[in-house]
């Protein structure tokens, strides 16, 4: 495992990878419902003291 | 037999310590290892005098634990008035060379204290108590672990006394925010893991089912700093019983692990776990929900995703590959965006309660700070770009933009953050004073404000004099002649940080007052009642 194979895994599977996830994250949050489940999640440190 | 097993651990521990200081291989090991003994030593005596053969009192296991969160919360105002009284020193040792003690009190001596003591113990001890006292709030559940709290909050403290007495003695790696040797890294690495298992076991026993997001920023900032602090402080010690170790890297790789480490602190110790209390404390205090929280975990990823990859952008114009720098840039340019979006939904969440900041001087230093996180998220990724770069390195231009983002976000969310909690913990109906948190306030403000200017036109003076041509090729400028410039405005710094620590000194009184249980008699500050009309 040198410098330029952790490169070249770097900056395309790794890469891609990393795009997927952050792209999954962001549709998970506007997914149908996902509103709901925000505003109550929104509301928990204000349930109490 | 209580503290019994502490006493005996802590026993052997100064043992320990003091076979150290008996056998180090250099001068300045012996007398660290003096400093080591004498503040175990002494701590083990007061654990002696407070022990007692009574049965321990049953422990409420629905209550939540704030002893350690009392204890922080007074060490978070402690190491804030030594860390900016340090900075208030050097920032004179700077303008009047004279001021300058040596061997101990040498400016190069100093400045680390002042930066590991503002950065470390004041932010550090605040993202301690507060992200405790969030974690418990937030999954109704008590900390993890029994006492393993106060061993991460006297673990901690024992890891500020050997850094900053080390930096006294001239020990040090020499690496930006991570000056500490060795043996020091070796225990803050014990705590951390500790601290790691306390708030990651509190998240698991949580009895509210949703992780709530200050609780996501916390985790992140405690998961990556244990992994920054362990790849950038990778070292051979020249002796194990030596304060000499050698890095693992060498040449630009090094450099580049340094600031890989040096701007994720930034990113992750300065900006997630303070961004973690933003969202809990803010939404507390003007008593609303955050305004958009499928925002916040969106912002929440892309900071994480960008963060890690904006380091190189300390080392523009240096031997590091060209791709590298400019890898560096973009992201750091990226960045703008989770921040902002950071910005934008901390300031949205007073929507509908923005009178609050005209009323409530702790939101109105929230509301402040928050500005100050926009502003100097605006100000570092444009300073990041090559050609801006090209002027603002290594002048004071970067020192004012720091100063901006820790006095104005990282000061002023803490100090908000404190004044909510202090109450709250001590049971006290209300603080001494909002009248000193108003002069607070603007003390703490005007000085950000005296102190970035300053900062400002010190600092691109400075980078025009170094670039100036003549018209066949010459530097016009001397370097000591570009030193002598600044002269004034590194007067006018010192006074900025002088009122900022007056304002950390105000706070102290009141924080004070409060535990004490006084509350002082005053007229409230006009307008946090509504003014009655008559009728007609």
């Amino acid at each position: 495992m040198d410098y330029n194979l952790m490169r070249e895994f770097a900056d395309s599977w790794g890469l891609l990878a990393m795009a997927l996830f952050f792209i999954g994250c962001v549709a998970f949050a506007f997914r149908p419902g996902g509103r709901t489940h925000a505003d109550q999640a929104a509301q928990i440190p204000l349930k109490d003291d | 037999m209580r503290f019994g097993t502490e006493i005996v651990l802590l026993t052997l521990f100064a043992f320990a310590a003091l076979v150290a200081a008996g056998f180090g291989a250099d001068e300045p090991f012996r007398q660290h290892m003096w400093v080591l003994f004498f503040a175990v030593a002494g701590f083990t005596a007061i654990l002696l005098r407070n022990t007692d053969f009574k049965p321990a009192a049953p422990i409420d296991p629905t209550a939540y634990m704030d002893g350690p969160i009392r204890y922080g919360a007074i060490a978070t105002v402690f190491w804030g008035v030594v860390g900016m009284l340090v900075g208030v020193v050097i920032a004179l040792q700077l303008a009047y060379p004279d001021l300058n003690f040596g061997p101990w009190l040498n400016f190069g001596r100093l400045r680390p204290v002042h930066t590991s003591g503002v950065v470390f113990a004041f932010g550090g001890n605040a993202l301690l108590c507060t992200s405790l006292y969030v974690v418990q709030r937030t999954c109704r559940a008590r900390l993890f672990g029994g006492n393993l709290a106060w061993f991460v909050f006297w673990g901690y403290q024992l890891f500020i006394v050997m850094a900053a007495t080390g930096y006294l003695l001239g020990i040090t790696e020499s690496r930006e925010y991570a000056e500490p040797e060795w043996y020091v890294d070796i225990w803050l690495t014990i705590v951390w893991v500790a601290y790691l298992i306390l708030f990651l076991g509190t998240i698991l026993k949580r009895k509210e089912p949703h992780i709530y997001v200050a609780n996501w920023f916390y985790l992140s900032f405690i998961v990556t700093i244990a992994m920054l602090h362990v790849v950038n402080n990778l070292s051979m010690p020249a002796s194990l019983v030596g304060s000499k170790s050698y890095s693992a890297f060498s040449g630009v790789q090094d450099a580049l692990t340094q600031w890989w480490y040096g701007h994720n602190a930034v990113g992750f110790f300065l900006t997630a776990g303070f961004l973690g209390m933003m969202y809990y404390f803010v939404p507390k205090q003007v008593n609303r929900p955050v305004y958009s929280y499928r925002l916040s975990i969106i912002h929440f990823w892309a900071l994480i995703f960008l963060y890690i990859w904006a380091g190189p952008h300390h080392l523009h114009y240096t031997a590091l590959p060209d791709w590298a720098q400019t890898l560096g840039m973009v992201f750091s340019i990226m960045l703008w965006m989770p921040s902002w979006g950071g910005m934008i939904n901390g300031l949205m969440t007073l929507s509908g309660a923005w009178d609050k900041i005209r009323t409530d001087p702790i939101v109105r230093m929230m509301v402040a700070a928050i500005a100050f996180y926009g502003m100097s998220t605006f100000e570092g990724p444009m300073m990041s770009i090559k050609t801006v770069n090209s002027l603002s390195h290594y002048t004071d231009w970067t020192i004012g933009h720091v100063h901006s983002g820790a006095l104005g976000w990282v000061g002023l969310i803490t100090f908000g953050a404190i004044y909510y909690m202090v109450p709250k913990l001590w049971n006290r109906e209300r603080l001494y004073s909002l009248r000193l948190v108003t002069w607070h306030f603007w003390l703490a403000t005007l000085g950000i404000v005296v102190y970035a200017a300053v900062m400002w036109v010190s600092g691109i003076m400075q980078g025009l004099m170094w670039r100036e041509y003549d018209e066949q090729g010459f530097l016009v400028y001397s370097f000591a002649e570009t030193v002598a410039a600044m002269h004034p405005y590194y007067v006018m710094r010192a006074a900025g940080g002088a009122m900022y620590l007056t304002g950390m000194l105000i706070m102290a009184w009141n924080v004070t007052m409060t535990i004490l249980g006084y509350q002082r008699e005053e007229q409230s500050s006009p307008g946090s009642a509504p003014a009655l009309q008559p009728a007609e």
